[in-house]
C-alpha cells in the first residue's frame, strides 16, 4: 500500500517539485497581476530570458557531464565584442563564422585542460573567465564596441526581427532547446555524458572515453555561448566590454534550480528551460506587483535553496542533514 | 619518501621563489621599460602594495580556513558591501547622534557583526540542510547583493568620518593601518589552525569527512564556525577599507570572491580540504598585488593583468597536478 508517507511525498515533490513550484507561481502572480499572463508579457519574459537560457542550455551538458564552467559570461563578452568589431572589418557574413571559430578555440582550450589534462574544472574555468576578459579587454583596446552604419545591416535580424509573429531569439533558443534535448536524451553521446558524470571512473572501465565526452561538452557549451553573443551582439548593436560579466553565476543558478546537479550525473535540457523560465518570470511578476527590481535576487537566493534542499532531502528520505 | 618531502618543499617555497621573480623581473624591466623615474623595489611602493593588499587578503585568510575545511564561499563580496553599507550608514543613525566619535567603535562592531551573521546564516544552511556550500554560498551571494541594493537602491552610501579617515591613514610604526590588519589576521589564523581544536579538526573534515565523524568530531559546527570566520573577515576588510574611503556603491566587491579564491589556489591550498596554509595564501596575494602593480609600472594596460593571472592560476593546477602525482592516488588513463 502506498501509504501518504513523508518520505512518499518528498519523493514526489523532488521528482515533479520544480514543476509544481513553476505552476504555484504562475497561478500567484496572474492571480495578483491580470496583465501576468498577457500573450505580449509572456513573449516578452521569454524573449528577454533568451540569451540566458541558450548559455544554461550548453552550461547543462557541462554540469551533468560533472563539471563546471565559471566562464560562460566572459567568453559571451568575448564573442559580443568580437562580431561586433568584425562586423564593421569584413561583414557580417564572415565574422559570424569567423566569431563562432574563435568562441570554440575557447571551448575546444577548456576542453583539453579539463578533459585531457584533467585540471579541476571550477579553477581552470575560473582562470579563463579572468584571461577571456583580459583577451576581450584586448581587442577591443577597452573602448566600446559599435557597429558603424546601424540602419544599413542587415545584422539586426537575429536579436530585433520577428519571424511569423515570434521574437527570433526566442525562436533560437527553442531550436536549440530541441536539437539539444534530443542530443542528449536520445543518442549515445548523451547517455555517456550522463555516464561520466554519475560515475567517471565506471565509464573509463566501460570502455567510454571519458576525455573525449567532457572535451565534447566543453564545445557544446562554447558554440552556445556563441549563439548567445551573436543574440546579444545583433540586438543592440554595439557593447561594453562587460556586458556578460556575472553571467556566469546566474546562468550556473537557472542549471541547478532545473534540478542538474553539481555533482554531475543528473539533470535534463528540459528542466533547464524551466529553471531558466522561473528566474525570469520571477523578475518579471516581482515587478509586475510593484516590488523593486532588486528583490528578485532575494526571491532567487530563497527558491535555489529550496529547490535544492528538497531534492536532497528527498534522495537521502529526511529532511534535515545528517550531519552532526 | 625523500621524493615526497622534495616535492612538499618545492609546493610550499613555491610561492615565495615566485614572488622574488616577480621582484626581479620588475625591477630589471622596469629600469628599461618604466615611464616613472622611481625604482620599482622602493619602499614607499611596497608598503603601498602590502597595504593594497589588504583588502583581498582579509578575505582570502578567510577563503583558505573554509577552503580547508572542504567548503567554499562565493558570498564574501555581498558580505563584504552589506557590512560596508551598515558601517557607513550607522553613523549617521539618529540613535547614535549623542556619542561623538564614540560611534566610530560602534558602527565597528555594527559591521562586523552583520557579517559574522550573514556568515553563520551560510554555515547553519549548509550544516542543516546538507546542500552543498558552493550551492548555498552561490545562492546568497545573489540574495545578499540584493539585500545591498534594497537598502539604498543604486545610490552609492557614503559618510566621511574624518577621525576615522585620520586612523585608517595612518602608519603606526611605519606600516599602514591596514597592513596591520592584514598580519594580525594572518598570525590569529596562523595559531588558529595549527595550535587549536578547531584548527587540526577543521583539517580533518576536510581531509576525510567520514573518518572525521568516525573519530566523533562534531562537523557541523566546526563548519558554521568557519563560515562565521569568513563573514567576520569580509565584514573586516569592509571596515578597513571603507573607514578611509567613506563611499560604497552597491556593486562594489562583486568578483572580490573570484580574486580571494585565486590566491587561495596560488598559496598551494587543495581545493578538495585537508590541506593548506595561511602563511601561503598571505604569499599568493602578495604574488598578485605585485603581478597587478608591476605589469602597471611596467607600462602594460590593465587587461594584460587579467590575462596573465587567468593563465598563471591554470599554469599553478597544472604544476600542482604534476607534483602531487603519486602512482598509487591517480588513476592514470
Amino acid at each position: 500500500m502506498a501509504a501518504l508517507t513523508w518520505s512518499n511525498i518528498t519523493q514526489v515533490l523532488a521528482k515533479q517539485g520544480i514543476l509544481i513550484a513553476f505552476a504555484l507561481f504562475m497561478f500567484g502572480f496572474a492571480l495578483a497581476n491580470a496583465r501576468f499572463l498577457d500573450i505580449d508579457n509572456v513573449l516578452g519574459v521569454v524573449r528577454s530570458s533568451a540569451i540566458l537560457g541558450v548559455m544554461a542550455l550548453g552550461v547543462t551538458f557541462v554540469v551533468i557531464s560533472g563539471n563546471l564552467d565559471l566562464s560562460v559570461g566572459s567568453m559571451m563578452s568575448f564573442s559580443t565584442i568580437v562580431v561586433l568589431d568584425l562586423h564593421d572589418k569584413i561583414g557580417p557574413a564572415l565574422a559570424i563564422p569567423a566569431m563562432f571559430a574563435l568562441t570554440l578555440c575557447l571551448g575546444a582550450l577548456i576542453g583539453f585542460l579539463v578533459g585531457y589534462l584533467r585540471l579541476n574544472s571550477l579553477i581552470v574555468t575560473l582562470g579563463m573567465l579572468s584571461a577571456i576578459h583580459g583577451l576581450t579587454l584586448t581587442w577591443s583596446g577597452g573602448k566600446n564596441m559599435d557597429i558603424a552604419d546601424k540602419q544599413g545591416t542587415w545584422f539586426g535580424i537575429f536579436g530585433q526581427d520577428e519571424m511569423l509573429g515570434v521574437p527570433v531569439p526566442i525562436l533560437v533558443f527553442v531550436l536549440l532547446a530541441v536539437v539539444l534535448s534530443v542530443l542528449l536524451a536520445r543518442t549515445p553521446f548523451g547517455r555517456k555524458v550522463y555516464a561520466v558524470g554519475g560515475n567517471g571512473t565506471a565509464a573509463t572501465f566501460s570502455g567510454i572515453p571519458r576525455a573525449r565526452i567532457v572535451f565534447c561538452t566543453y564545445l557544446i557549451s562554447a558554440f552556445c555561448v556563441a549563439c548567445a553573443g551573436l543574440l546579444q551582439a545583433s540586438r543592440s548593436l554595439g557593447s561594453q566590454n562587460t556586458v556578460g560579466q556575472g553571467l556566469e553565476l546566474e546562468v550556473l543558478a537557472a542549471v541547478i534550480l532545473g534540478g542538474a546537479s553539481l555533482l554531475g550525473g543528473s539533470g535534463t535540457v528540459f528542466k533547464t528551460v524551466i529553471g531558466v523560465l522561473i528566474l525570469g518570470f520571477i523578475q518579471n511578476g516581482l515587478l509586475l506587483v510593484g516590488l523593486e527590481f532588486y528583490v528578485q535576487y532575494v526571491v532567487t537566493w530563497v527558491i535555489i535553496i529550496l529547490a535544492v534542499w528538497l531534492d536532497v532531502a528527498a534522495k537521502r528520505g529526511r529532511l534535515w542533514s545528517p550531519i552532526a | 619518501m625523500q621524493n615526497e618531502n622534495t616535492a612538499r618543499l618545492l609546493k610550499q617555497g613555491a610561492i615565495w621563489g615566485f614572488i622574488v621573480l616577480e621582484l626581479i623581473f620588475f625591477s630589471v624591466a622596469g629600469k628599461f621599460l618604466s615611464l616613472s623615474d622611481g625604482a620599482f623595489m622602493d619602499l614607499d611602493n611596497m608598503l603601498l602594495l602590502l597595504k593594497q593588499s589588504a583588502p583581498i587578503g582579509i578575505i582570502a585568510l578567510g577563503m583558505t580556513i573554509v577552503m580547508i575545511n572542504g567548503n567554499i564561499d562565493l558570498s564574501v563580496g555581498a558580505i563584504f558591501a552589506l557590512s560596508a553599507v551598515i558601517l557607513l550608514d550607522s553613523m549617521t543613525w539618529p540613535i547614535f547622534e549623542g556619542l561623538g566619535d564614540w560611534v566610530i567603535p560602534v558602527s565597528w562592531l555594527l559591521a562586523l557583526a552583520t557579517g559574522t551573521a550573514l556568515g553563520a546564516l551560510n554555515g547553519l544552511i549548509v550544516w542543516k540542510t546538507g546542500v552543498d556550500a558552493f550551492i548555498v554560498t552561490l545562492g546568497s551571494m545573489l540574495g545578499y547583493r540584493g539585500l545591498v541594493f534594497m537598502y539604498n537602491g543604486e545610490q552609492p552610501t557614503s559618510n566621511l568620518n574624518w577621525t576615522l579617515v585620520d586612523f585608517a591613514e595612518a602608519q603606526p610604526l611605519g606600516l599602514h593601518t591596514a597592513t596591520w590588519f592584514l598580519l594580525g589576521c594572518t598570525a590569529v589564523l596562523w595559531w588558529l589552525l595549527n595550535r587549536t581544536v578547531h584548527g587540526r579538526n577543521a583539517y580533518a573534515i576536510g581531509d576525510n569527512r567520514e573518518a572525521a565523524v568516525n573519530a566523533s568530531i562534531r562537523v557541523g559546527p566546526h563548519m558554521m564556525i568557519n563560515f562565521m570566520i569568513i563573514g567576520f573577515l569580509a565584514a573586516l576588510s569592509a571596515a578597513v577599507f571603507y573607514s578611509e574611503s567613506g563611499s560604497v556603491n552597491p556593486n562594489d566587491g562583486s568578483l572580490y570572491e573570484l580574486w580571494a579564491i585565486t590566491a587561495v589556489v596560488l598559496g598551494g591550498t587543495k581545493l578538495t580540504g585537508g590541506r593548506g596554509s595561511v602563511i601561503s595564501t598571505f604569499g599568493g596575494v602578495i604574488a598578485i598585488q605585485l603581478l597587478r602593480k608591476g605589469l602597471g609600472y611596467i607600462g602594460a594596460d590593465t587587461e594584460t593583468v587579467n590575462l596573465v593571472i587567468g593563465l598563471i592560476l591554470i599554469a599553478v593546477l597544472y604544476l600542482d597536478k604534476q607534483l602531487n602525482r603519486k602512482g598509487k592516488e591517480e588513476l592514470r588513463i
